[in-house]
C-alpha cells in the first residue's frame, strides 16, 4: 500500500481554494439520490450531517447516547481558537498556523494545519450566526482569553462551557435537519462493524443498545467522527462511554491507523483518590498562571502542607525551567510531576499527586481577585475533594486527556478505504504530536462544518452511483461476524468483572506507553497485554444476553477491542524511538534530560495496516515542511 | 479529604424493561467511602451484584463532570438528591451518613419511559428542539462574527438560559411533570439575541405546541423545577417564555 496524502499543488495559502475549485461537483438535484452514513453527533459527527444535509444528501446519523446532545465534545471547557486578529496583537491566519505546527512538535502535515487555521475564522462566523453566545465586551464585540502555546488572544470562549456551547450549536443545525426529514437520527446505536464493498466503505453494522438487535445499514460514503481513544487507560478525563471501537472496526476492515502512541496527558487534574474510581476531571490550566507547584523536599515527608516551611519545600518548575516556571507546556508539565513522585516525593494519601500553591497569589493580589479569576474552578474542586484551593493548596496529578492518533487520512479527510471519512478527533490529521488549548473544537467543526461538505463531492462524482442493498454478501458477513463477537462475550461465565480487566489493561499502559517511555517497558507491556487478553476471553463476566438492553455487555466489547488495541499503540510507541510531543522516549534525551527529537529518522506519520493475526505492517507518510523552519522547542 | 466508610441501605427501582412492572429492591453496601461519588457507589453495587450473580442495575451516565445531561435519578424524592445546583454524578457520598436509606427511582413522567431500571426515554425533549430549538441559517453565508454587536448584558443572560444540559430534573420534579424550565431555556436564549428574532414567533408557537403533544404537563407555578435544576436556571426565563408564546399568539399571522 503506498499512502497517498493528496496535498493539492500550489502555494500553501492558496491550496486549499484551488482544491475546492479543481474538485468535481455533484448538482443540487442529484445529491438527494445519495445516502451519507455518519457516525458519531459531537462536533465533527453533528456539524458533518447538519452541513451534507443542508447541501441536499440524505443523512443517516447515529449515536450510541439516547441523544445527539450528550457526545464528550460537551465537556470541552476552555474555548476555541480562530485567527480573527480582533484584539490587534498581531495574530494572522499563518501565526496560527504556525503555533499549531510548532506546538505539535513538527509532526503534523503542513497543509491540513494551514486550512485548519484559514477555516478558523468561518467557523466563529457561523456559531455566532447560530446563536452561541459567547463572551462578550461591553461594546457588544467578541472576547478573546489567551491560552498555552500562544502569545496571542485568539481564544473565543462562552464561560466555562465553550464545548457545550459550541456542540448544541451543531445540535440544533442536526435538529432542524432532522425535522424536514433530511437527516435520520439512530440514536443508541453502537457501530460494530464497517462493510467494505469492492475495496468501498459501503455501510455499516450497529447494535441497538435498547433492544439488542443488529441492523445493517448501507450508504455511498461512510464518515466516521466517533472520537478518541483515551479511555484505553482506564482511567482519563474522557466520558465513561468514549471508546475505540468504530475505528478499530475500521482498522480491521483496512483503514491504516496513524500515531496510536500519540496520547496527551493533562497536567492539572484532580489526583485519583481510589480503587473505586471512574474517572478524572480536569482543572482548567490556566491555574498554573498563579498557583505554584511543588512538593516536600525530602522523599517520604507526610506532614500536612502548612506545616512543611518554605525552605523544605522544592518548587521544581521553578527551578528547572527558570523562564517559564510554572508555565511550562503540558507535556513537561506532565512528566516532571510524575518524575517527582516516581521520586517518593509525591503527596496525599496515594503519593501521586503534587500541590498546586495559590497562598502566595492571594498574598500579592488578595482573595478577592483570586475568587474573581479562579472561583467556579475552586468550588467543582471543592465539590469533589471536599479541600478549599484558598485555605490548603490544590493536589493535582497529570491525567490521559486527548489522542491525536487516529485513523489515516489524506488531505480529502478519507482514510485508506475509499469512501471512509474520519473527522475530528478520531482521525489523527492535525494536532502532531501534541495538541495546543482550544484546538480540539476548532478541528472538529472545521472537520464538520467546511471540509468534509467539500471533499465528498469529490469521491461520489468518481464512482458510479449504485442501488443500496444490505443484502450483499459483504453486509450478511459483516452481521454475521458482529452476531458471533456479541454471542462470544454473552457466554462469557467467568469469575471477573470487565471493569476489573480494564483497570489492569490500563495501570499497564500507565507504567510502560504513558508519559515516559523505555524499550523494556514497552516490551513488557507488549507480553502482558496478549495474557490479560487470553484471560479475558477465559474468565470475564458478562451478565444477561444480547437482546436486551445491557450495558455490561456494551462495556465487555469495547473492552474486548481495547485489548487488542493497546498491542498497536505499544508496537507504535516501541518503533518511535525518540521523544516528541507528549512523550519522552527515555533512550532518546539531552544530557539535561530533556526530550530530543530525531527528524532525521522520526519525522513522519507512522500508518499501521492490521495484519490479522500477524503483527501489523508500518507504512511511512514522510513529513515535508516548506513553509516552516523546524526548531526544537526549549523552556529553560 | 479525610475519607469514612459508611454503609448503605438502597432501595432501587429495578423494572427489566418499558413493558414490564416494576419494583423496588433492597441492598447493603458495606465500607463506602465518602471519597465516592454517587455514580462510584452504584458502580461498586453493580460489582457486587455482578459477582453474585444478580443483574446489575442499568443507568445512564458518561462524562461525569455534570455537563453532558445523561445521569440522574431521584434520591429520596429529590431529582440528582440533596446537593442544589449538582448533578447526580457530582454528588459525593460524604453528604450521606452511615446507616441511611437510600430510595433510588427512574425520573417519572408520563413523556419519559423508563427503558430499564433508573434508565428512561428523554427524546421527547429533542423532538421539542427539533420544533424550533434552532436558528434556521445554512453553513457558508455567515457575516463576520462582530458584525452584530450583542450587549454584554443579553449575552450573559442568554448563556444563563443556554446552560441546561437537558438532563430532565425539572420535568421529575414538578407535580405536573411540565417541560416548561426546558424549554424556556431554549426559547429565552434566542429570544435575547438578535440571531433568533426573525423565528421568534413560530419558535415559540411551535415548541409549546410539541411540548404538549408530547405529553409534558402544564406549569401551576410550584417552581420545584428550578430548585431541583442542577445548572441553576430559573424560572425568569419561563416568564420570557410565556410573554414570546402570548405575543405570539395575539400577532396572529
Amino acid at each position: 500500500m503506498k499512502l497517498d496524502a493528496n496535498i493539492p499543488p500550489g502555494p500553501l495559502a492558496e491550496k486549499w481554494q484551488q482544491h475546492c475549485f479543481s474538485s468535481r461537483l455533484i448538482t443540487p438535484a442529484n445529491k438527494r439520490k445519495y445516502t451519507i452514513i455518519v457516525v458519531g453527533s459531537g462536533l465533527a459527527g453533528a456539524s458533518a450531517a447538519a452541513s451534507l444535509a443542508e447541501l441536499g444528501y440524505k443523512v443517516n446519523c447515529f449515536t450510541m447516547h439516547d441523544s445527539p446532545r450528550r457526545a464528550h465534545s460537551i465537556a470541552a471547557q476552555g474555548g476555541i481558537n480562530a485567527a480573527k486578529n480582533y484584539q490587534n496583537d498581531g495574530d494572522s491566519v499563518y501565526r496560527l498556523f504556525y503555533d499549531t505546527i510548532k506546538g505539535g512538535d513538527f509532526r503534523a502535515r503542513e497543509a491540513n494545519v494551514y486550512r485548519l487555521a484559514q477555516l478558523s475564522n468561518n467557523i466563529i462566523d457561523q456559531c455566532v450566526a447560530q446563536g452561541v453566545p459567547f463572551a462578550r465586551e461591553y461594546g457588544g464585540q467578541l472576547a478573546n482569553r489567551s491560552f498555552g502555546g500562544a502569545q496571542v488572544s485568539r481564544t473565543f470562549y462562552a464561560r466555562g462551557q465553550t464545548g457545550q456551547q459550541l456542540l448544541l450549536g451543531a445540535y440544533s443545525s442536526l435538529a432542524r435537519q432532522i425535522k424536514r426529514g433530511r437527516v435520520t437520527m439512530l440514536a443508541r446505536r453502537e457501530m460494530l462493524d464497517l462493510v467494505v464493498e469492492e475495496g468501498r466503505a459501503t455501510g455499516i453494522v450497529v447494535r441497538n443498545l435498547i433492544t439488542g438487535e443488529l441492523e445493517s445499514h448501507a450508504g455511498h460514503a461512510v464518515v466516521l467522527a466517533t472520537g478518541g481513544y483515551g479511555n484505553v487507560f482506564y482511567l482519563s478525563t474522557n466520558a465513561m462511554g468514549s471508546n475505540v471501537t468504530a475505528a478499530f472496526r475500521a482498522y480491521k476492515r483496512g483503514a491504516c491507523f496513524a500515531n496510536p502512541c500519540f496520547v496527551q496527558i493533562h497536567p492539572t487534574c484532580i489526583p485519583v483518590h481510589g480503587d473505586y474510581q471512574s474517572k478524572l476531571t480536569l482543572m482548567s490550566e490556566s491555574l498554573r498562571n498563579d498557583g505554584r507547584v511543588w512538593v516536600p523536599a525530602t522523599p517520604g515527608d507526610k506532614r500536612p502542607p502548612h506545616q512543611i516551611p518554605e525552605a523544605e519545600r522544592h518548587y521544581y518548575l521553578e527551578e528547572k525551567y527558570p523562564s517559564f516556571g510554572n508555565l511550562v507546556p503540558r507535556d513537561v508539565a506532565s512528566r516532571n510531576a510524575k518524575e517527582q513522585c516516581d521520586r517518593g516525593k509525591g503527596v496525599g494519601a496515594t503519593g501521586l499527586a503534587v500541590y498546586l500553591d495559590f497562598s502566595e497569589a492571594i498574598r500579592r493580589d488578595g482573595s478577592e481577585t483570586i475568587t474573581r479569576k479562579y472561583g467556579n474552578l475552586f468550588q467543582m474542586y471543592e465539590k469533589i475533594t471536599a479541600s478549599d484551593p484558598m485555605a490548603t493548596p490544590m493536589m493535582i496529578y497529570p491525567a490521559v486527556h486527548y489522542t491525536m492518533g487516529g485513523l489515516w487520512v489524506d488531505y480529502n479527510l478519507m482514510s485508506t478505504i475509499p469512501g471512509l471519512f474520519v473527522l475530528g478527533e478520531a482521525n489523527f490529521s492535525d494536532h502532531g504530536a501534541n495538541r495546543l488549548g482550544a484546538s480540539a473544537l476548532m478541528q472538529g467543526l472545521a472537520d464538520g462544518y467546511f471540509v468534509v461538505p467539500a471533499t465528498i463531492a469529490h469521491y461520489l462524482a468518481q464512482c458510479p452511483r449504485q442501488p443500496l442493498s444490505t443484502a450483499s454478501d459483504a453486509f450478511v458477513a459483516a452481521q454475521r461476524e458482529a452476531e458471533g463477537f456479541i454471542r462470544r462475550l454473552v457466554a462469557l461465565k467467568g469469575r471477573r468483572s470487565v471493569d476489573d480487566f480494564h483497570k489492569e489493561l490500563g495501570r499497564l499502559l500507565w507504567d510502560h506507553c504513558g508519559m515516559a517511555r523505555n524499550q523494556q517497558g514497552l516490551e513488557k507491556a507488549l507480553a502482558r497485554i496478549p495474557e490479560i487478553r487470553a484471560e479475558f476471553w477465559e474468565n470475564a463476566l458478562v451478565s444477561g444476553s444480547g437482546a436486551e438492553f445491557n450495558q455490561t455487555l456494551e462495556k465487555a466489547g469495547r473492552v474486548a477491542d481495547y485489548l487488542e488495541f493497546a498491542e498497536l499503540m505499544v508496537h507504535d510507541a516501541l518503533a518511535r524511538r525518540e521523544s516528541c510531543g507528549c512523550h519522552l522516549r527515555e533512550e532518546s534525551q539531552t544530557a539535561e534530560h530533556e526530550a530530543l527529537r530525531d527528524d532525521a529518522r522520526y519525522s513522519h506519520v507512522a500508518a499501521w495496516q492490521y495484519q490479522g493475526e500477524a503483527e501489523p505492517l508500518l507504512h511511512k507518510e514522510p513529513l515535508a515542511f516548506a513553509d516552516v523552519e523546524v526548531s526544537s522547542r526549549s523552556y529553560k | 479529604m479525610s475519607a469514612e466508610k459508611i454503609n448503605l441501605t438502597l432501595k432501587v427501582w429495578r423494572q427489566k424493561n418499558s413493558e414490564a412492572a416494576g419494583a423496588l429492591a433492597t441492598y447493603t453496601l458495606r465500607d463506602i467511602s465518602t471519597d465516592m461519588s454517587f455514580l462510584e457507589m452504584l458502580d461498586v453495587l453493580n460489582e457486587q451484584l455482578l459477582l453474585t450473580g444478580e443483574e446489575p442495575v442499568a443507568f445512564d451516565h458518561d462524562c461525569r463532570e455534570g455537563i453532558c445531561g445523561m445521569c440522574g435519578a431521584v434520591v429520596n424524592g429529590r431529582p440528582h438528591g440533596p446537593e442544589r445546583e449538582t448533578t447526580l454524578c457530582q454528588l459525593h457520598m460524604r453528604h450521606f451518613k452511615s446507616g441511611d436509606t437510600l430510595v433510588i427511582e427512574p425520573f417519572r413522567a408520563r413523556a419519559f419511559r423508563v427503558v430499564r431500571d433508573l434508565v428512561v426515554d428523554r427524546t421527547a425533549f429533542d423532538a421539542i428542539i427539533q420544533a424550533g430549538g434552532y436558528v434556521s441559517v445554512n453553513v457558508g453565508g455567515a457575516p463576520d462574527a462582530n458584525a452584530l454587536p450583542i450587549s454584554q448584558k443579553n449575552a450573559e443572560q442568554a448563556m444563563d438560559a443556554a446552560a441546561c444540559i437537558g438532563c430532565g430534573a425539572c420535568v421529575a420534579a414538578c407535580p405536573n411533570a411540565a417541560a416548561m424550565l426546558f424549554v424556556s431555556g431554549k426559547v429565552s436564549q434566542l429570544a435575547l439575541l438578535p440571531q433568533g428574532h426573525p423565528e421568534r414567533r413560530e419558535r415559540a408557537l411551535n415548541m409549546v405546541k410539541a411540548m404538549d403533544g408530547q405529553g409534558f404537563g402544564n406549569c401551576t407555578n410550584e417552581r420545584e423545577c428550578e430548585a431541583a435544576c442542577p445548572k441553576a436556571i430559573s424560572i425568569r426565563h419561563i416568564a420570557r417564555l410565556n410573554r414570546e408564546y402570548l405575543k405570539a399568539a395575539l400577532s396572529g399571522d
